[in-house]
């Protein structure tokens, strides 16, 4: 019962803080353009890359450009929203480190609110407009796509899913930095690597990792599985054609795991000795 | 149980601290940060608690505002168990850290009390009257529009202490609220928190290691040391029961031989600078009188014992009883 009532506050508590960035951030509008801009252009570089890879050869793991770019543009936009909604979670460990998580504990509103909220930096809008313009590119240069209802569905569905599975990983993450403060790098490992490790057709690794990838840290379901039914392609593992689907299940899974990592991670937080 | 706003019967906290000993392994040890304390603070009631750094009072304040959960022991604040209903007490209890600031950093101290006003949802007219009362009193008109990591520490604590009352709390935590500040920004903290004590009755229990601040707001002190509560009740039993002294520095004209005084000893001469000792229940005033009539003085100054004696003397004559 209490349950949905904190949830609420939660996102009352984050709306509240994000807002107030949002408005301070504002103030200096040229250092905003210019920083968005800067995220947006480092963004770039990514998939620069993958052109580069595609001026030597025809296709990558057996997929065509256009293919790997709907990779990339679905993995990016799905990330990009994770990061701009979580992306603050990285700061924990420092918070829990020289114990100023105390002064989120005295007020009155979830602490995972208040630390997911901090500095929300609206210039990460750089990264997932870089992404959507690639995806955009990727689905005019598709040709002999077939579009199916589902499919449609399967669109917003896929990046939805795939910001929740980046956002819980995210928590996941801060939890953890209640253990060991300075793991905010293995966090962005799983994160930001996974996120690059997305962009690719699943074809050019090996099985045991996307295996690990599908069934340990569903990062599968991100796009890879969701985007090989829009592409018409098998998934390399041979799994059922549901398992395509179940995106949205794997996200809330997801972020029960997370919810309760968070909660056992903050019962252990001990504060510091002054 | 009686009906005081802050109960604690029996508190305790261990801290399991794990230490490197040699290369590789490690050592386990448990601290007694707070080792059984019991007290009640009735509403309205300003309380002072001092010792000597690393004697519990954090630890304490934390179990208070449930950033920490007690290992041991009853504590109750307004009713509630404070780390099992954290969020329900904070909106009841103000807390500022003299260590860490509670406002947003990056912010300016408008837009944080701004957000404060919404998270507590604290009705406009309530917010309007407490916030240009902590403006007007704490002198912070003109640094509303300053972001905080801009504010000197004096600014940037009256800044946390008007946070901290914005949302009427029944009940106000201070830990250290004069740590670190000059002699005009801890004036002005002290002035205030008599105010809002005597004129609002808001319950407020601060920590210091100064006992000059218990000394001018404060009519109940309580003593840790080690975990323990050494003392609870009136500042002048305190100095007799510490036996503590105060000591008058005197600076004559000329160098003098040590004077004497009844009820004053002299216990250095530096020049013509001297130190004169004297019980901290005394008045300095007659003292100072009869040093004025007997030898030319240019100034002079009062030093009030610090904690640590008072503790030290405190040990030494509890060990003399047994
Ligand atoms: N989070 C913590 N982890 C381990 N030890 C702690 C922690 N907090 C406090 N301590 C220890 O507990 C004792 C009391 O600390 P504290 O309450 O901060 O003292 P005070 O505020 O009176 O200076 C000290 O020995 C301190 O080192
Ligand atoms: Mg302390």
């Amino acid at each position: 019962m209490g349950e949905s009532r904190a949830l609420l506050e939660g996102l009352r508590c984050y709306g509240l803080i994000s807002a107030m960035w949002i408005r301070s951030t504002m103030t200096y509008r040229a250092s905003f353009v210019m920083t968005t801009f800067g995220n947006f252009a480092a963004t770039v570089l990514d998939f620069v890359a993958i052109l580069l890879m595609f001026s030597q050869v025809d296709s990558l793991g057996g997929f065509s450009l256009p293919e790997v770019a709907f990779l990339y543009g679905t993995s990016s936009t799905a990330f990009g929203l994770a990061d701009l909604l979580m992306g603050s979670m990285d700061r924990l460990g420092r918070r829990v480190r020289d114990g100023t998580l105390d002064t989120l504990l005295v007020r009155p509103a979830p602490v995972l609110a208040q630390v997911a909220a901090d500095r929300f930096a609206l210039r990460r809008l750089g990264r997932i407009s870089q992404g959507s313009f690639v995806l955009v590119w990727a689905l005019t240069h598709l040709d002999g796509l077939q579009w199916t209802p589902l499919k449609l569905l399967l669109m917003p569905v896929m990046l939805l899913s795939g910001a929740g599975i980046f956002s819980a990983i995210f928590v996941l993450g801060g939890a953890f930095q209640f253990l060991a403060s300075d793991a905010s790098e293995v966090q962005n490992s799983f994160t930001y690597g996974g996120n690059t490790l997305l962009q690719y057709p699943p074809t050019v690794f090996a099985k045991d990792l996307v295996r690990g990838v599908t069934f340990v840290v569903p990062l599968a379901f991100v796009n890879w599985l969701p985007a090989l039914r829009i592409l018409g392609r098998d998934d390399p593992l041979g799994l059922p054609g549901w398992v395509d689907l179940a995106g949205p299940l794997v996200a809330v899974a997801c972020c029960a795991v997370a919810g309760l990592a968070w909660r056992t991670g903050l019962r252990s937080y001990r504060s510091t000795g002054s | 149980m009686s009906d005081g706003l802050i109960e604690l019967d029996g508190v305790e906290k261990v801290f399991d601290v794990r230490r490197r000993a040699g290369l590789l392994r490690r050592e386990r040890r448990q601290v007694r940060a707070v080792d059984g304390i019991s007290f009640t603070v009735p509403r309205g009631e300003m309380v002072g608690y001092i010792g000597p750094n690393g004697a519990g009072k954090s630890t304490t304040i934390k179990m208070l505002t449930g950033i920490l959960t007690p290992s041991g022991g009853r504590l109750r604040v307004a009713g509630i168990d404070p780390s099992r209903e954290r969020t329900r007490l904070a909106r009841r209890i103000g807390v500022v850290f003299g260590q860490r600031t509670t406002l947003w950093w990056d912010l300016p101290l408008r837009d944080s009390y701004q957000l404060v006003r919404r998270m507590y949802r604290i009705p406009d007219d309530r917010y309007r009257v407490n916030l240009e009362r902590c403006v007007e009193l704490l002198d912070l008109r003109d640094l509303l529009e300053v972001p905080v990591r801009q504010l000197s520490l004096g600014q940037r604590m009256r800044g946390d202490i008007a946070a901290a009352l914005l949302h009427d709390p029944e009940v106000l935590y201070l830990d250290e609220p004069t740590i670190g500040l000059d002699v005009v920004s801890k004036a002005k903290v002290r002035e205030f928190l008599r105010s809002v004590n005597t004129e609002q009755g808001m319950t407020v229990l601060l920590t210091t290691h100064d006992l000059t601040d218990i000394e001018q707001l404060c009519s109940r002190v309580m003593v840790i040391d080690h975990g323990r509560l050494m003392y609870d009740g009136g500042l002048a039993e305190l100095h007799a029961v510490g036996e503590s002294e105060r000591t008058l520095v005197v600076d004559f004209e000329r160098e003098l031989p040590p004077v004497e005084l009844p009820g004053a000893r002299c216990e250095r001469v530096d020049g013509p600078r001297q130190w004169l000792v004297f019980p901290a229940g005394s008045s300095a005033a007659p003292l100072v009188a009869e040093l004025a009539a007997r030898h030319p003085v240019v100034d002079l100054s009062v030093r009030e014992p610090v904690i640590e004696d008072v503790i030290a003397r405190m040990y030494a004559e509890s060990s003399a009883v047994v």
